[in-house]
């Protein structure tokens, strides 16, 4: 039996807004697990906290509630939700990963070098983490001529790719997809998929937000369904 | 990763100071100034650890003493309060326990500065490589032309000309002087380094270059830092964890993704959501 990567239990983000002295409830008791070299694919209606379910995981969001418990490779067990931020740091740049909505970046920075950061991160040579980011930006379907170029210029969908190239790169044991594929044409849309059953190959474990529903049919393994919060 | 830098319990006050300073100034009493005595408390019980290679923010807007740690840990002031342990290789400095000339030692060669002001970290009535050279004289290095070549080759790194090295920093814009004071302040490859609201008042493309080139050298040195800044983006590109200031108390601490997109306490939820 395959031990899971991700164990979340009970769930629950709640926001309180100061300035308007208001309680927003996002997600409630969410329970799932993820598994190596499969894909955990959370689907609900708008407003059910999809996307405070992955950045509660990732700890850009401080859970309110629960616990996110998290298999390192060293076989240790640590509870994501209580993690000190060094222990947090660490996991990012050597065990998990994220693919957000919005690409940050220096503005400066060309987008290989930009897909390559994680690996210089980890140390790798410049190099080496240029060729690696240069193959995957091509498999990505990023055209050569925009390689060298800073995306802070690039369409949606050219920041989108390098945006994925980024979080795939490095091929964290753990990988949080939020619409990786938003606005990306058919044919792109094919070529992520394609990434994405090769690091289910490499054993790495998904957890993902995908706009279209017939891409969760695609490629799913697990489906988690989330359910309106109660309001507070 | 280790650590190497450790302040606990940092206070500052200016002023005479009374037992009921800390007690009645804080974000809580909207101020920071005594109403009892006057004094004002910049900073209090300021703690926090900076890991080796890492970038820590320290954010707030001005008057919150988001500067104050910096210039106690760079001796430009001496706390009133605190301790502070630095981890170097092979001894560990007690900070505010140092005599001047272990203060003057560790800023020449463990210690990295770089203002806003480049008047401050620049000396305006010798050229630019003179400035680096004389950093390099202190630090021990005696050999004229090492010298002018490990100058040259700083220069190079952050971007001056090379052929304006000889010039005074006067003849240079604000962001030629921030490149020729972050070349000074890494000439003895310190491995830990202040910069304080170094992109202020610089222009756009000119505050871009230099992240970048911040984010070079951190990269290549594994340099920790320290960075002292108003601007939330400087803080979401250049550092892995913030503390936010207000009326001289960290309020909140945590990642920095976190803290900008999840924000917990009112003043920093107001902070961003004013963000431009």
């Amino acid at each position: 039996m395959l031990q899971p990567i991700l164990e979340v239990e009970g769930f629950n983000k709640t926001f309180i807004n100061h300035a308007q002295g208001t309680i927003i409830p996002s997600s409630n008791d969410v329970n799932f697990k993820v598994f190596p070299g499969r894909l955990t694919a959370l689907i609900g209606p708008t407003g059910t906290g999809k996307s405070s379910v992955l950045k509660g995981v990732y700890r850009s969001y401080l859970p309110s509630a629960g616990r996110i418990v998290f298999r390192t490779a060293a076989g240790t067990q640590i509870d994501l939700a209580q993690a000190s931020e060094h222990q947090i740091l660490d996991l990012r740049r050597e065990e998990i990963g994220f693919v957000t909505q919005f690409l940050y970046c220096l503005p400066r920075r060309g987008a290989q070098d930009v897909v390559a950061e994680p690996l210089l991160k980890r140390g790798m040579d410049q190099s080496e983490a240029r060729t690696q980011a240069c193959a995957l930006l091509d498999a990505l379907n990023v055209p050569e001529r925009l390689w060298s170029v800073p995306p802070a210029t690039f369409s949606g969908g050219e920041k989108q790719r390098v945006n994925l190239a980024r979080g795939l790169i490095s091929r964290p044991r753990l990988l949080l997809l939020d619409e990786p594929t938003a606005s990306l044409d058919p044919l792109t849309t094919d070529r992520v998929i394609q990434q994405l059953d090769g690091l289910k190959a490499h054993g790495v474990a998904m957890l993902a937000i995908f706009h279209h529903p017939e891409l969760v049919e695609r490629i799913a393994d697990d489906v988690v369904t989330l359910k309106p919060p109660v309001a507070a | 990763m280790d650590k190497i830098l450790e302040v606990r319990g940092l206070s500052k006050i200016f002023g005479k100071g009374c037992p009921q300073c800390f007690e009645s100034t804080g974000p809580e009493f909207d101020t920071n100034i005594c109403p009892h005595c006057g004094s004002v408390v910049a900073a209090h019980d300021l703690s926090f650890d900076l890991y080796k290679g890492e970038i820590l923010g320290i954010m707030g807007e001005s008057g919150s003493g988001k500067s104050t740690a910096v210039k106690n840990l760079y001796f430009d002031q001496m706390p009133t309060h605190g301790e502070a342990i630095f981890f170097d290789d092979d001894r560990q400095w007690d900070l505010f326990k140092l005599n001047a000339a272990e203060r003057r030692w560790l800023r020449n060669h463990r210690y990295g500065m770089v203002y806003q002001n480049p008047n401050l970290g620049l000396n305006f009535g010798i050229s630019s490589g003179g400035n680096i050279a004389e950093r390099l004289l202190m630090s021990g290095l005696a050999h004229y032309g090492q010298i002018r070549e490990r100058a040259r080759e700083l220069l190079r790194r952050t971007e001056v000309m090379i052929e304006r090295m000889d010039e005074k920093p006067g003849a240079f814009s604000g962001g030629m002087q921030q490149r020729v004071q972050i070349a000074k302040a890494l000439a003895t490859q310190p491995p830990l380094l202040y910069l304080d609201e170094v992109t202020t008042g610089l222009d756009l493309s000119v505050q871009a270059a230099i992240l970048d080139l911040i984010l070079e050298i951190q990269r290549e040195l594994n340099t920790a830092m320290i960075v002292v800044t108003h601007d939330l983006g400087v803080v979401r590109l250049l550092t892995s964890r913030v503390l936010v200031m207000k009326y001289g108390r960290v309020i909140e601490s945590g990642l920095t993704d976190q803290i900008l997109e999840d924000p917990q306490h009112p003043y920093t939820q107001r902070l961003v959501a004013s963000a431009l």
